[in-house]
């Protein structure tokens, strides 16, 4: 399974980071400390993957972000580069050729996208369509909802007039 | 306007010159007024997100964030936020946290949202309290209700953002209360709702399989569900319920065979294609599953041969193609699953060449594939290796480091004698590089395991192992470096005494050697030591002296390493008896002098005992220390037999008396049962039957009755819990005069540090503990009263210092009176535990016991043959004796009971002097001790040390006869007192029978013995072993108590004070 989903971006920052096994926020921020240590430290050409602390860090480089999955040592590492991919592309085709800055003023909703993609530390769908149905129907259905509270508030404040 | 924006700030980011922040910060500004009703636009967010952007430093970071976080504290917890900022303040915090900052003041403001009728609302609440707790926060149970409210809601987004906070936050406890509806949406109409339920269901099945038992046949069901996804997601949960019982689910193979063949044949819509492949992730789910339910089983392999070509041949790339990521990453889980399942010689064949195009391509990446998949085939096919040594070089050599790793992972796999030299010498060097502790044990451990199964010699093993010392040091476990001494001891295994001894001088020179070189880990002087100690002067090519002086720059150039000091010592006193006994003149060069006499002060009790012990040799004729350490004798096996026949005609004698038979623990728990609400509520009933002996060990000034009414339940709380197994044992056979003499001296030790502490009421509980009259008792009883009162604090130092040990002798030969006898005893038990609970002023007055019960056994050897067994510790002859003898066993093991429960406390003062010790070495100090300072318990040394590190591996029950070990080490140095008054009838060699035999209880025993003779030999432990750390704490406590009040008159005052003060 996959037990954290991190994004940093070149300088180290922290962009996102999804917890799928406990992790105390102590531990949190050494993990973030040690990994982006280890995985900004290394050459283009060495392979995607860490073995660290009895897991495997797998990471990939998107422009100045890097992606990286911590799996089980027995997981499939190429799979799990896919996955991250796989999240890419849905991101991609949300945002309409993703960048940084997208993921830094709305991280929030690639935290949603994030929820729609991995659950539980797995896999949940491997249909970008279905991913961004739904999406796209949480979207609407917000602002749908935004505006029914609006006009309801709308009312209620009339009324109590 | 909001995506014109966007573009020029993205733009802007881009450059990042000083111009375009400029600009964007405008931008921003404007942003976030145009679009107000976006409610992630504010202003204050904005400007917070570029702050930390621009943000030059670290430090300038935090300051940023900080502000940040004290703005949000005052302004979330203003009354009547309005929803909308609300939210937006959650969504702050989750940025503070996200970049490492505590936000644990807002979690409850998130759980609250999550209350809220509006979704937007709610779903920002889910999404912080998702991020902001884990599985075991207290605020948990707040939001159950809501999610149980929710998963019934007919929006099904409501549901779905419900579900993904089920995933995260429910817990064992909680999984009762969402099971139910979790269950019921299973049958939802909206495919993604049932995805997220099966999920969720995942989720509780790895939290708490117990409470979903029932509903296994569901996952079969779901995995028919006509969504490909549903059916993804059940497959999720049946990888693990496979892996945990494959057998159940061997009839599921055909099933998982045909949905694998159906995906590969892209029978799945379009929209689950990756890359032009067919859902390649339920492909490799699909195969994860099938390399579990075929391993070992013929025939589900056999259905899934055709299913596994056809995948492969799908998957397989051109000729000079590289293959994409994704069908690579279906490839080599076909070649998991065929090296996992009993595969033919074709689709092992495929493997192979797949195996090696991946070790042929560029890419680091599918080399790494390559690597791990090398290890698969060659488990089945050793030869295969042979084709790609040098792609497997090649990696090796790589400069990527977990290329590097990965391949000696795959060395190690494919370890054999032949090659072991090689593969553990690259391991070294690559051990050098590394500085991490993680990896530097795990490699360290993969070496050392290397060695020990395939060393070639051991002169290379004994090099190896000094490598992965000197690299890893303290890394390594300690019991590698017992292995290694073991090796040294024992030899080669066959009889061939030359090269032993070979062996051994070639080890000295090589930690002669090492101990030139400046900073060697602890670990690495503790073998060198050991090794000088042992065999430095046995070849004769070092004289003593020369070892000597080594050995004591190691202790000097470790000034706070109390285990090398230890170790040197011992080593030392080894040496020194060596020459002492043939027969030469030994005169310490002067900086050992000073090494011994700074020991001999030292605040660690351990090391005082043994400076003490080295003392005792000087003063030893020649034969007795051949025989006390004879060279080369940790090589030898001693003999032990558990059942103690020896005291087998105490025993008998002692029932022929009318002791009652001894019970073993569960019969006599199975009389206590409801003992112990019968010791806190009903104690003043027994009180009048032991009245006599309460008043044996009241203090003349104690009021005795007013105590005894008082007495009961209220008083000493802790004390009673830790006391109640032994209470009630006692308690429980007052009318059997062998506990009855046991019980005294158990109750009163306990009660004297109690009644220091408590006061006089504490005196109460000591009726009820007291046996019923008897005339011996009585009289004993009174002598023991007498030594409670006036003797009890002066008597250990009066007795025990300076050289009491010849007018004891005579008192005790001459007479044996049970007053005395009596009075001895008690005396006896309070400073054993004194010296078991570590002051170091008592310690003194211990080792000062050892000396004098050397001398004693020595002179009663020498100069009156006739009565040597008398001892020291006196209860021998009388009728007195008759008793001790009859309770010999129970003796032996209520007091080594006695010693187990309070040696592991003994332990923790002493790790709390010296918090930094590794506790295990402490204890295999205090092993060590006994085995210098008494007679041939050193025969033992080596091999109990070993064999006791050895049990250290891990369990509970190792532990707790671990501690017995220490215990019962501490019985030998006490033996020497007590022998005599054991088994004075077994005349001279008394001392040292005794003491052969009664280490043997213990420290010699393999592990498993161990830990049967600790609970057997000790009834009570086995209930301590229960009642934990509790118990040890109140024993602590009283026994520090008792300490204060028992020798105050202790050796050493300024140690004293050092320790209590």
């Amino acid at each position: 399974m996959i037990h954290f989903v991190l994004l940093i971006s070149r300088q180290g920052k922290v962009r996102l980071t999804k917890w799928y096994s406990p992790y105390t926020q102590k531990e949190r921020t050494k993990v973030i400390r040690e990994l982006s240590g280890m995985i900004l430290s290394r050459g283009p050409k060495l392979c995607n993957f860490l073995e660290w602390r009895g897991l495997k860090v797998v990471y990939k480089r998107y422009a100045s972000l890097y992606f990286c999955m911590c799996v089980d040592a027995d997981d499939n590492e190429l799979e799990t580069l896919e996955i991250i991919h796989h999240f890419v592309e849905i991101l991609d085709r949300y945002f309409g050729n993703v960048c940084e800055l997208d993921l830094i003023f709305n991280f929030h909703k690639a935290y949603y996208i994030l929820d729609e993609v991995l659950i539980a530390g797995e896999l949940q769908e491997t249909s970008k369509k279905s991913v961004a149905r739904v999406i796209a129907a949480q979207d609407t259905l917000i602002e749908h909802a935004k505006e029914q509270s609006n006009s309801l508030s709308n009312i209620i404040a009339q009324a109590t007039k | 306007m909001e995506s014109w924006a966007n573009v020029i700030m993205k733009k802007a980011f881009k450059h990042g010159s000083q111009n375009t922040i400029d600009q964007l910060k405008t931008i921003g500004r404007e942003l976030s007024m145009g679009t107000q009703g976006n409610w992630l636009s504010s202003k204050e967010y904005l400007d917070l997100v570029k702050a930390i952007g621009e943000a030059k430093s670290k430090a300038e970071e935090e300051s940023i964030v900080m502000a940040e976080i004290e703005h949000l504290k005052k302004r979330i917890m203003e009354p009547d936020v309005p929803r909308k900022k609300m939210k937006e303040y959650i969504i702050r915090l989750v940025y503070v946290e996200m970049l490492g900052h505590d936000a644990s003041f807002g979690y409850i403001y998130a759980v609250k949202m999550t209350h809220d009728d509006n979704l937007l609302c709610k779903r920002s609440g889910y999404l912080a309290t998702t991020l902001f707790l884990n599985e075991d926060h207290d605020l948990i149970i707040l939001i159950v209700n809501t999610i149980q409210k929710d998963l019934k809601s007919d929006n099904y987004l409501v549901v779905c953002a419900a579900l993904t906070a089920v995933c995260k936050l429910i817990n064992e406890e909680t999984i009762p209360a969402v099971l139910p509806q979790v269950v019921d949406l299973l049958g939802h109409p909206k495919e993604q709702v049932r995805k997220k339920a099966v999920m969720a269901l995942h989720r509780f099945q790895q939290r708490s399989p117990s409470s979903m038992s029932h509903l296994l046949t569901k996952f079969r069901q779901i995995l028919c569900d006509k969504d490909p996804s549903v059916m993804s997601a059940a497959l999720c949960a049946l990888f693990d319920l496979v892996s945990a019982d494959v057998k159940g689910f061997k009839n599921l193979t055909a099933s998982f065979v045909s949905i694998l063949k159906q995906v590969a044949e892209h029978r799945l819509p379009r929209a689950y294609d990756y890359h032009r492949t067919p859902a390649p992730f339920i492909q490799i789910k699909l195969l994860k599953i099938l390399a579990l339910l075929g391993a070992g089983d013929k025939h589900a392999s056999e259905n899934m041969y055709s299913v596994l070509m056809d995948v492969i041949k799908r998957n397989e790339p051109g000729k000079g193609d590289p293959g994409s990521n994704i069908t690579n990453a279906i490839l080599y889980e076909c070649i998991c699953t065929i090296t996992a399942i009993m595969a033919n010689s074709k689709l092992l064949g495929l493997a192979a060449e797949i195996t090696s195009r991946f070790l042929k391509s560029d890419s680091h990446n599918y080399k790494y594939m390559g690597i791990d998949a090398l290890g698969r085939v060659i488990e089945i096919n050793p030869d295969f290796a042979e084709e790609h040594q040098l792609s497997v070089i090649d990696c090796l050599e790589d400069q990527d480091d977990t290329l590097k790793r990965k391949t000696l992972d795959l060395l190690y796999k494919m370890t054999k004698s032949s090659n072991v030299e090689v593969i553990v010498d690259r391991m070294i060097s690559y051990m050098r590089t590394l500085s991490d502790a993680h990896n530097k044990t795990e490699i360290a451990t993969r070496i050392i395991e290397l060695t020990e199964r395939f060393a070639p010699s051991n002169q290379w093993f004994i090099q190896t192992m000094n490598q992965v010392f000197e690299l890893a040091g303290d890394l390594v476990p300690v019991k590698v470096a017992h292995d290694l001494m073991r090796l040294l001891s024992k030899g080669a295994g066959e009889d061939d005494e030359e090269a032993d001894s070979l062996l051994r001088s070639s080890a000295v020179e090589s930690y002669l050697q090492l101990l030139a070189e400046p900073k060697l880990p602890s670990i690495l002087l503790q073998v060198a030591c050991w090794v000088l100690g042992e065999y430095g002067t046995v070849d004769g090519t070092h004289s003593a002296d020369d070892i000597i002086g080594k050995l004591c720059d190691v202790a000097e150039a470790h000034p706070g390493d109390n285990v090398v000091k230890g170790y040197a010592i011992t080593a030392i006193t080894k040496i020194c008896a060596f020459e002492i006994g043939a027969g030469r003149e030994v005169e310490l060069i002067p900086e050992c002098r000073s090494f011994v006499d700074d020991l001999l002060a030292s605040h660690s009790t351990d090391l005082q005992q043994r400076a003490y012990e080295l003392q005792v040799f000087f003063g030893l004729g020649a034969d007795l220390v051949r025989k006390v350490l004879p060279v080369n004798g940790s090589g030898e096996e001693i003999e032990f037999d558990r059942e103690l026949p020896f005291l087998q005609e105490f025993v008998d004698s002692a029932l022929a008396n009318g002791a009652r038979p001894y019970l073993d623990e569960n019969e006599r728990l199975g009389v206590d049962s409801g003992m112990s609400s019968f010791v806190s509520s009903s104690r003043s009933h027994h009180e009048p039957s032991h009245g006599l002996r309460f008043e044996a060990y009241e203090t003349p000034t104690a009021a005795i009755p007013s105590g005894s009414a008082a007495a009961p339940s209220s008083l000493l709380p802790d004390f009673e819990e830790s006391v109640t197994e032994l209470t009630r044992s006692v308690r429980n056979q007052t009318d059997s005069s062998q506990v009855d003499l046991l019980g005294p001296e158990v109750a009163r030790l306990r009660l004297d540090g109690v009644q220091r502490k408590w006061g006089r009421t504490s005196g109460s509980s000591q009726p009820s503990l007291a046996p019923t009259p008897a005339s011996e008792q009585q009289r004993r009883d009174s002598g023991v009263s007498e030594g409670a009162s006036s003797n009890k604090e002066s008597s250990p130092a009066e007795l025990w210092d300076g050289d009491g040990a010849e007018p004891r002798h005579e008192i005790y030969s001459s007479s044996f009176e049970g007053k005395k006898v009596e009075r001895e005893i008690p005396a006896e038990k309070q400073r054993l535990a004194a010296s078991l609970f570590g002051g170091s002023s008592v310690q003194k007055g211990s080792s000062g016991g050892v000396k004098g019960g050397v001398k004693a056994s020595k002179a009663a050897g020498n100069v009156r043959p006739g009565e040597k067994g008398v001892p020291p510790r006196p209860a021998a002859g009388s009728g007195k004796k008759k008793n001790w003898s009859a309770a010999e066993p129970k003796q032996a093991s209520s007091s080594l009971m006695d010693l187990v429960d309070m040696s592991g406390d003994d332990s923790l003062p002493v790790h709390d002097a010296k918090a930094s010790y590794d506790p295990f070495k402490e204890l295999e100090g205090l092993l060590g001790v006994p085995s210098t300072a008494a007679s041939s318990t050193s025969v033992g040394l080596g091999k109990s040390t070993m064999d006791f590190m050895s049990l250290y591996d891990s369990a509970p029950v190792v532990s707790q006869s671990a501690s017995s070990l220490a215990g019962d080490s501490d019985v030998l140095s006490l033996s020497h007192r007590r022998s005599g008054g054991m088994d004075g009838a077994n005349g001279v060699e008394g001392g040292l029978i005794d003491l052969n035999i009664l280490p043997s209880l213990s420290p010699l025993a393999g592990l498993g013995e161990l830990a049967q003779s600790s609970s057997s030999l000790s009834p009570s432990t086995g209930v301590s072993d229960k009642k934990g750390p509790s118990r040890q704490h109140s024993l602590q406590k009283d026994a520090a108590s008792r300490q204060v009040g028992v020798t105050p008159t202790g050796a050493n005052p300024a140690l004293f004070q050092d320790l209590f003060g």
